[in-house]
């Protein structure tokens, strides 16, 4: 009995929404997912927030927590200017993070192991710092592809250079999230299908033995963990990194 | 704390001077404000050398790629408009491989991160 690694990403549809064309629109499983985590969140911190004691809960420690960690990185790497995309940052990690962690969750569905969602997300962070950074400092703003004190001869292969540079960075941002996440949720599945495949062919020995994959299973998802924390930390730091862009025009 | 204002004026004067005690006070708000407030140097913009090293790694991991394959992509598509194959992939290819360097050295630390006027 063979595993398919690649069967837990399949998409299925739940309910039919309305049609454009021909194309079905419907709720599908990954849809689900991001509404547990959205309703997930929102609970999280109205109920966290909910009290406001000066002597906080648990729940209400935890919200406090999540707001110090993520205002902490959008200051530190975007200046206290960057608060004004406090919320934007915050949204994309919370969300992030939490359909990662669901993800995790054996039987669930991992929203982010597909390029189509850490796209949209990315492409969203690139437009809001490309509009932005017009709309604050108009064409001046595409002074951040022409470097200072470079020879003039060499100043357009530079331009062409940096202007790649700034268009490789949503692929890279969508790219990372995606992967990671695909990467790890396919090397869970193959090292719990050992167990099976091995349990299959060999009877008691083979279940005896299957204690070697389940170990690494056991290790796996602690590693899962880290990585599903960390890029949705890696995401949002990244995000900081290109607002700073848009934000500051000189220090 | 002791930076000499205590011994100069305020013990002398202490006992009868309302005023003494009113400038200290605000000497002394002055200060709790400066030590509570995040200065702009504590938290102006830095350089993505200041992420964890694990952040760091992580994006060192795809932005060469990213760069050769929107070099690539762009080459790909030029070819196909103006009919010039193969030139626009080999210049576009070259430019996407320099991009990824300069993505992977900005990512890394070596080069700041751009800014305007600078």
């Amino acid at each position: 009995m063979a595993v398919d690694p690649i069967e837990q990403f399949q998409i299925h549809n739940l309910f039919p929404v309305f049609k454009i064309g021909h194309t079905d629109i419907a709720f599908t499983n990954s849809a689900a997912f991001m509404l547990a985590a959205v309703v997930g969140v929102t609970a999280f911190l109205v109920i966290g927030t909910a009290r406001r004691g000066l002597v906080p809960s648990r729940l209400q420690s935890a919200a406090e927590i999540a707001y110090e960690f993520v205002a902490t990185t959008v200051r530190s790497t975007a200046g206290s200017e960057g608060m004004k995309f406090f919320p934007f940052v915050f949204t994309l990690f919370m969300f992030i993070l939490t359909v990662n962690m669901i993800g995790l969750i054996p039987y669930t569905f991992t929203v982010t192991s597909h390029i189509i969602v850490t796209a949209a997300l990315a492409i969203t962070v690139f437009l809001t710092v490309l509009l932005y950074g017009l709309y604050r400092h108009g064409l001046h703003f595409f002074n951040l592809f022409v470097p200072k004190g470079v020879p003039i001869y060499i100043l357009p292969l530079i331009v062409f250079i940096e202007v790649l540079s700034f268009i490789s960075r949503p692929i890279s941002h969508s790219v990372r999230l995606f992967a990671n996440m695909l990467a790890g949720h396919i090397t869970l599945q193959v090292f719990a299908s050992f167990i099976i495949l091995m349990g299959g062919a060999m009877g008691a020995l083979g279940w005896a033995g299957g204690a070697l994959p389940f170990a690494m299973i056991v290790i796996l998802i602690a590693l899962e963990t880290l990585v599903a924390f960390l890029q949705a930390y890696v995401f949002a730091i990244l995000t900081c990194i290109y607002l700073n862009d848009a934000i500051h025009p000189g220090h | 704390m002791a930076d000499g204002t205590r011994g100069t004026g305020d013990r002398k004067e202490l006992p009868d001077d309302e005023a003494a005690l009113s400038a200290r006070l605000q000497r002394l708000g002055q200060r709790l404000d400066k030590a509570s407030r995040p200065s702009e140097n504590d938290f102006g913009p830095r350089s993505a050398a200041d992420a964890s090293a694990f952040a760091r790694g992580f994006r060192l991991s795809t932005e060469l790629v990213a760069g050769v394959v929107v070099g690539a992509l762009i080459g790909w598509l030029i070819d196909r408009w103006l009919g010039i194959s193969p030139w626009g992939l080999i210049v576009f290819l070259l430019l996407g491989f320099a991009a990824g360097v300069l993505n992977v050295m900005r990512a890394a630390g070596v080069v700041r991160e751009r800014s305007l006027d600078e």
